[in-house]
């Protein structure tokens, strides 16, 4: 199995998106097959080409205070209310909060494992950092001028901001990062924390994704790329992979976390193993700077690369969750890549795509749809694809439609896939707790 | 704008303090050390004060706002200045 020494296990699982606040509602909504996709009601909405996208479920303003709010970015309040549900989800006593002043900080933490800040990372990405602080303060400088423009500005639209905060949270002086790889930015994130674990310099590691960036100019710009949906008499259908009346990908926004963590640790303090997160894959098209290189080979080299480092063979593989957003080109090429990858066992494993029913989540999806894939191993049950009515004659492997798929008992693996803007590719691999 | 009390000074400012750090009215009184006591750190320092000069309608230059420590120093500035016209 892996050739590395140190097991990285998942303890804790956190999202919120247009399905629901937590885990457990996106879960049910999944398997459901709800879709999150809705009509925007902005003003002037009707001047955009597209019309709706999938926004969150629970406002943030439920969870975390105004004043707090007030300084962050929305798509890094969200990674906070993921990375809360994750460490929660964890059995990790809640955080202490530091005073500003230096003063020494209140004792008698409450139930559950204390963590040493020395030995917990952050591995927290965004695709996109902090759109609407960005344009929504150049708003407020040409209508009031700089005096008037928030101090927390350049804190709220970094992209690094999101893992800057979870790290002041939960004290993670281990070290804080956020990969930037545009749509497989939290896929990376993933990999780099399995890393740190390996490479000894954390033992537990705050791991994910997240985004918020449906903005007239997300819409207009993804837009004028012809890269998105414009079903817009019918929404909550737009997003349908494998479909062949698919017209592009439907835009969401969420967050997704993960608490990724050695397993000697883990077992150490009896914690719940959710999954092995047992290996990560990734490569470079270096082709064009939107298209996928035609060929599939830099999304096989990725899975490819995924099983080596994650010590697992082909026919480990019995689910894929797939990248495919929706795109005429993107959906089937993929399934082309699974297969150069895996070889004929690539015709027995079953594959999804979740963002059928939770659009695309950009920075956040590959962590969220390490959630998911995690899930459908420790459920044994697969959610199905979402809108997939006529499915294109080009797809030749097995793609869950209809009803969730069981995934039987006994040792399993998946992966899952995600491919960015710029040429990224990474293939996270992820095997059953046994 | 009608010259404020001292009172109408420190109520508008804890308002403005809940407003921008979340920190209820009731525990803004007049001795509190705004780092120390109310724990807000200089870039919220900034916002209130901005927050503050509008208000109020007075100026709170940079070096200035360095010096004001207190939630007591911000009223007897803001009253001073008021009172100058």
């Amino acid at each position: 199995m892996s050739t590395s020494p140190t097991t990285v296990v998942v303890t804790g699982l956190g999202a919120t998106t247009p399905l629901g606040g937590d885990v457990p509602s996106t879960w049910s909504a999944l398997l459901a097959g709800k879709s999150g996709v809705r009509n925007l009601d902005w003003e002037g909405v009707e001047e955009l080409p597209v019309r709706f996208a999938a926004q969150l479920a629970v406002d943030p303003a439920e969870s975390i205070p105004r004043a707090q709010l007030r300084r962050l970015d929305r798509s890094q309040a969200i990674a906070l209310i993921a990375a809360r549900e994750a460490w929660q989800d964890a059995g990790f006593a809640p955080p202490v909060k530091r005073a500003k002043s230096g003063k020494a900080a209140e004792a008698a933490p409450g139930e559950g494992f204390v963590v040493d800040g020395d030995r917990l990372g952050v591995v927290v990405s965004s695709g996109i950092g902090g759109l609407h602080t960005a344009l929504n303060s150049y708003d407020v400088y040409k209508e009031k001028g700089w005096t008037r423009v928030s101090p927390f500005t350049v804190p709220m639209l970094m992209p690094n901001g999101a893992s800057g905060h979870v790290g002041i949270e939960f004290g993670a002086t281990a070290g804080s990062h956020a990969l930037v790889s545009a749509c497989a930015s939290s896929g990376e994130a993933v990999g780099y924390a399995i890393d740190m674990i390996r490479a000894g310099r954390a033992d537990v590691v705050i791991c994910g994704g997240t985004e918020s960036c449906i903005h007239p100019l997300q819409m207009a710009s993804f837009g004028s790329m012809r890269a998105m949906s414009t079903r817009n008499d019918e929404p909550q259908r737009a997003s349908r992979p494998y479909d062949k009346n698919r017209d592009g990908f439907v835009l969401g926004e969420g967050a997704a976390v993960m608490i990724l963590e050695s397993e000697e640790h883990a077992r150490a303090r009896g914690a719940t193993v959710h999954a092995v997160a047992a290996g990560c894959g990734y490569s470079n098209d270096a082709y064009d700077i939107v298209l996928p290189d035609p060929s599939g080979s830099g999304q096989a080299k990725a899975m490819l690369r995924a099983l080596d480092d994650a010590g697992l063979r082909p026919e480990d593989i019995v689910h894929v969750n797939a990248h495919a957003t929706s795109t005429p080109a993107g959906d089937v090429a993929e399934l082309a890549s699974i297969r150069a990858a895996l070889g004929p066992v690539a015709e027995k494993l079953t594959v999804t795509a979740t963002k059928s029913m939770t659009g695309h989540l950009l920075g956040g999806a590959g962590a969220l749809e390490s959630v998911i894939t995690i899930l459908s191993l420790r459920e044994g049950l697969v959610p199905a694809v979402a809108n997939l009515e006529d499915m294109d004659d080009e797809v030749d492997l097995d793609i869950v439609r209809g009803e969730p798929r069981t995934i039987p008992a006994g040792p399993a693996a998946a992966l899952n896939n995600s491919f960015g803007f710029g040429g990224h590719n990474v293939s996270v691999a992820f095997r059953r707790a046994v | 704008m009608a010259i404020a009390t001292e009172q109408d000074i420190l109520d508008g400012l804890a308002e403005i303090i809940d407003e921008i750090v979340g920190i209820d009215k009731s525990e803004v009184t007049p001795e509190k050390n705004f780092i120390e006591d109310l724990d807000i750190d200089s870039l919220s320092m900034v916002e209130i004060a901005v927050a503050a000069q509008d208000q109020f309608g007075v100026e709170i230059p940079d070096d200035e706002l360095r010096n004001l420590k207190t939630v007591k120093d911000v009223v007897n500035f803001v009253q001073n200045l008021q009172q100058q016209g």
